[in-house]
């Protein structure tokens, strides 16, 4: 990842910057119009929020069974960005739903999934904050039975409510959106890729600071 | 295996003995479900009569909020006494103390639930005999699913800085979908026409759910624990 991290830095930048040419050439939706513009910021970003989200209970679990520090900072990592993805997903999902459906928040059941999920992350996040000490695994066990908890967060919300577009929209998207909407995910998630390396490497160090302080100290 | 069922039984009857000695967490959650209750109730109920559902919602949110109090209060005990270290340090199987605490978190809420479930029938006009079983059986997975997580989060917390603040915070959005399926189901057998297919789905998602979360519990316990 060393060495190809500033070759992706540069492809993310040229990407980010071709990005509103590409969703502009896109075609208008017929009935929504410009508003669904928004589709090809919330669409990668939600994707990166469950990603991010099974990442971080991946590494968690590693982190618990085979304590291995390393694993316990990448589950940092990505507790952070799910909390950050989310809030993107969060943001431009009512945006788009006052003028699609009229109203900024409904109690639909991908949206509240996606927010129950964001609230375990969050709460995942306050953990490492205010726990004190040895509050890692606590943390740890947080994301493991929140990754756990997905499917039943789906299922009992759907059967609960259910209102949002489906998300077999993006396989029978019009053939001119199918590209700018994939250029996007790819941008956001070599985006997502570089946040995940460069949070991960300020833990490490951090950590390395830590042992030479304890070093100097003996 | 027989040894491990001993031990879980013997820290059952040990934190149910001490509980008998002072009845605190008993009274006090009891009391503190059934203002719960009343809290809803002023909230809840326009002109005598009882919003739609009503009563199954209230019935659940006191039911999690009674729980969480008496989970918060059985390990608040172990640290006060400084006993929760002798416990690990018992030569037996860590899980198998976890499965102890759990079962005296269940016969604690099974308590407050045997109190709150006449209440809401009494106060709210509620069905609650008309299918009893199917109750019993929502009360019975919610409250597992519910307790699973919440006495492997009580018990890790007992370490942690600012924990009365951290057990709900870590354990509402977890439990989300119990509070879910257990309002909805209540929902449906205290219809005017009791909705039993509806029943069904909702106590096997929470069966399903119960089983994930002890073993995932069970599982995790010993390395959480570990210091």
């Amino acid at each position: 990842m060393t060495r190809i991290f500033v070759p992706l830095v540069i492809i993310a930048m040229v990407m980010f910057a071709f990005a509103p040419l590409v969703v502009a050439s896109a075609p208008l939706e017929q009935t929504m119009g410009l508003v669904q513009k928004i589709f090809y910021f919330h669409v990668p970003s939600a994707m990166l929020l469950f990603v991010s989200a099974f990442v971080c209970g991946i590494a968690s679990a590693i982190f618990l069974f085979r304590r291995s520090a390393a694993a316990d900072r990448v589950a940092l990592a990505a507790g952070e960005l799910v909390v950050l993805f989310g809030l993107i997903v969060l943001v431009t999902g009512p945006i788009w739903a006052r003028k699609a459906w009229g109203v900024w928040w409904e109690w639909d059941a991908r949206l509240t999934s996606s927010l129950l999920l964001w609230m375990i992350f969050v709460a995942y996040l306050m953990v490492r904050r205010f726990g004190g000490p040895g509050s890692e695994k606590l943390a740890g066990a947080m994301a493991l039975f929140g990754m756990a908890n997905v499917p039943f967060v789906y299922v009992s919300v759907n059967y609960w409510r259910t209102l949002h577009p489906k998300t077999s929209v993006v396989m029978t998207l019009a053939p001119g959106m199918r590209g700018p909407f994939w250029f996007s995910v790819a941008a956001f998630t070599i985006l997502y890729l570089l946040l995940l390396t460069l949070r991960k490497r300020l833990e490490d160090r951090q950590a390395m600071v830590e042992q030479l302080y304890l070093a100097v100290e003996e | 295996m027989k040894q491990f069922l001993r031990v879980a039984w013997v820290v059952m009857r040990k934190d149910l003995t001490v509980e008998m000695r002072s009845r605190e967490i008993v009274y006090t959650t009891v009391f503190f479900a059934a203002s719960c209750v009343l809290v809803f109730a002023f909230a809840l109920v326009r002109e005598g009569r009882p919003l739609e559902d009503a009563s199954a919602g209230i019935l659940w949110i006191a039911i999690a909020f009674a729980g969480t109090l008496a989970l918060g209060r059985t390990f608040e005990r172990e640290r006060h006494t400084e006993t929760l270290r002798a416990l690990m340090l018992a030569p037996s199987d860590r899980p198998a103390i976890y499965l102890g605490k759990l079962l005296g978190v269940l016969v604690l809420m099974a308590i407050v639930e045997a109190v709150l479930v006449p209440m809401i029938g009494l106060l709210f006009h509620a069905p609650v005999f008309a299918r009893p079983l199917w109750l019993a059986a929502l009360l019975a997975a919610g409250t597992l699913g519910f307790a699973s997580v919440g006495t492997l989060f009580a018990a890790m917390l007992v370490r942690a800085r600012s924990r009365d603040v951290l057990l709900p915070v870590l354990l509402y959005p977890i439990t989300i979908p119990v509070i879910i399926a257990g309002v909805r189901g209540t929902a449906a057998i205290f219809q005017a026409t009791p909705d039993e297919p509806m029943a069904r789905f909702w106590t096997a998602l929470l069966v399903f759910f119960d089983v994930v979360f002890v073993t995932l519990s069970l599982w995790t316990f010993e390395p959480l624990m570990t210091e």
